[in-house]
């Protein structure tokens, strides 16, 4: 799958509900019938995608909240990964 | 009593059958056979509670089914505290009672997925075998739930009957609209187990469906998620029991009975608790039903020994019972079980045709009173069965 522009405003995908859970001290991603408890970065790449913010914007903002560089071809790929599962809806 | 090592996670996935009435009837229904003893159903606030209770344990999923749950006229509240509370909520319906209004109100109550089910692909199958006048209804249900933003999530449940209109049935998915098709296999309890030979599928009827279905799936592509739930008796090896006797799954009766599965209360020998005395906390982690076969600590042999144990965890309790009529034996679909044979049998039974057997015993409060009665209720009253 080819990347994502860097303007386009990803956002959870129809059916599909993220949350933090206490009991499983994870995000969880809930659908018809099923989860998927994510692991600590996918939560965290998830929860900013709210249909406002741009791809770049959010990997700037991942970057200073966890004193990163070069993050943008992990989140690329995840992204790109979580659009393909559809839990990602990805509006240019 | 035992308590199991370690401690089980949270219930992950909490069901309410919230009435065990319901319009149709279905000849494979999975409710109990004497579910017309039924007493007193659960008020308002006693499904409230247990909402409450068990999302402080940490259940997400929230499915409400029953019977149809749509006939009790509470379900939009219990709909709005399931989602007000955290809970992704499945509302599992034939369909019927789905109005304009009550599907306005269940959207507005933040319920979040209807599953709705289809008996077959044309109005005369579909009729038969809910022995109701439902399809066209429920075509017009599915556009409701289309134009209301839903996820269409369709299913239908395969047997004997209908299996061969399995392509049929795919493209009727496709046409409503369907993103995601359910085929599940019937699983052979209650209702399904009494018309067992009526249901279960020969094995080339299995592979053609599976052939058929995905020739669907590479067709549709990522249009539609199909899944084919393979029933249990063509296998060699047994699934878990709900991910695990007590793991992940728990489900409340209409009656308030906790159980571990859909089916449990069927098994001898072990006390489930009541909700109307017992927390969800207590029902979890402290009661001898839902510990009774947590883990490996209660199996005999062949399962004790097995280097599978963990993976099947011994298989079903309750097809043990219902086959062995013993709930502690290894599921005998398992091919290292001894009582193996009684599943082959039934597949040497499935490739007999035309099966010659009693007639269908469809679902209704008159054949489960018989049932109850200990009378098979097969011919007594002609308003029960089809042939």
């Amino acid at each position: 799958m080819s990347a994502i522009a860097d303007s386009a405003k990803p956002a959870i995908g129809r059916g599909f509900r993220l949350q933090w859970e206490a009991a499983q001290n994870a995000h969880v991603l809930l659908y018809p019938e099923g989860m998927v408890k994510l692991n600590a970065s996918a939560g965290e790449i998830l929860r900013r995608c709210d249909g406002a913010r741009t791809v770049a914007e959010i990997v700037a903002d991942l970057e200073q909240a966890f004193g990163r560089t070069g993050l943008a071809g992990d989140v690329d790929a995840f992204m790109s990964m979580a659009a393909a599962k559809g839990w990602l809806e990805i509006a240019a | 009593m035992t308590t199991p090592t370690p401690p089980p996670g949270p219930p992950l996935w909490l069901l309410l059958e919230l009435t065990y009435r319901c319009p149709l009837h279905c000849v494979y229904c999975y409710n109990p056979v004497d579910f017309a003893h039924t007493e007193r159903e659960l008020e308002t606030a006693d499904w409230i509670r247990v909402l409450q209770e068990a999302r402080a344990l940490g259940a997400v999923q929230l499915g409400l089914s029953g019977g149809e749950p749509l006939v009790r006229d509470d379900l939009e509240a219990i709909a709005a505290e399931g989602h007000r509370l955290g809970y992704y909520t499945n509302l599992i319906t034939s369909g019927v009672g789905l109005n304009e209004t009550r599907i306005r109100a269940l959207k507005d109550a933040g319920l979040d997925h209807i599953q709705l089910s289809f008996q077959d692909s044309t109005r005369e199958m579909n009729d038969f075998l809910s022995h109701t006048r439902t399809f066209e209804l429920k075509e017009r249900v599915a556009s409701l739930i289309k134009s209301h933003g839903y996820p269409m999530v369709l299913n239908c449940v395969i047997h004997r009957i209908n299996i061969d209109h399995i392509g049929a049935i795919i493209e009727m998915a496709d046409r409503l609209g369907a993103e995601y098709l359910e085929l599940a296999n019937t699983q052979y309890y209650s209702w399904a187990h009494l018309n067992r030979d009526h249901l279960l599928p020969s094995r080339a009827q299995l592979e053609a469906a599976e052939k058929t279905t995905n020739e669907w799936r590479a067709r549709l592509g990522d249009r539609m998620r199909i899944f084919f739930v393979v029933p249990d008796y063509y296998e060699t090896r047994p699934k878990r029991c709900m991910n695990g006797w007590g793991s992940t799954f728990m489900t409340v009766t209409p009656d308030g009975t906790a159980l571990p599965c859909h089916t449990a209360k069927m098994l001898p020998g072990l006390s489930f608790p009541n909700v109307r005395s017992a927390s969800m906390r207590e029902v979890w982690f402290e009661s001898d039903g839902f510990n009774r076969y947590r883990g490996t600590g209660w199996m005999k042999e062949p399962c004790a020994s097995c280097d599978e144990r963990e993976k099947d965890l011994g298989g079903c309790r309750c097809q043990a019972y219902l086959l062995a009529n013993d709930p502690d034996v290894a599921d005998p679909v398992c091919s290292k079980s001894p009582h193996h044979h009684l599943v082959t049998a039934a597949g040497a039974r499935a490739e007999a045709l035309p099966v010659s057997v009693k007639p269908l015993v469809f679902r209704d409060p008159k054949a489960s009173l018989a049932l109850a009665r200990g009378s098979t209720g097969r011919t007594a009253d002609p308003a029960a069965t089809l042939t």
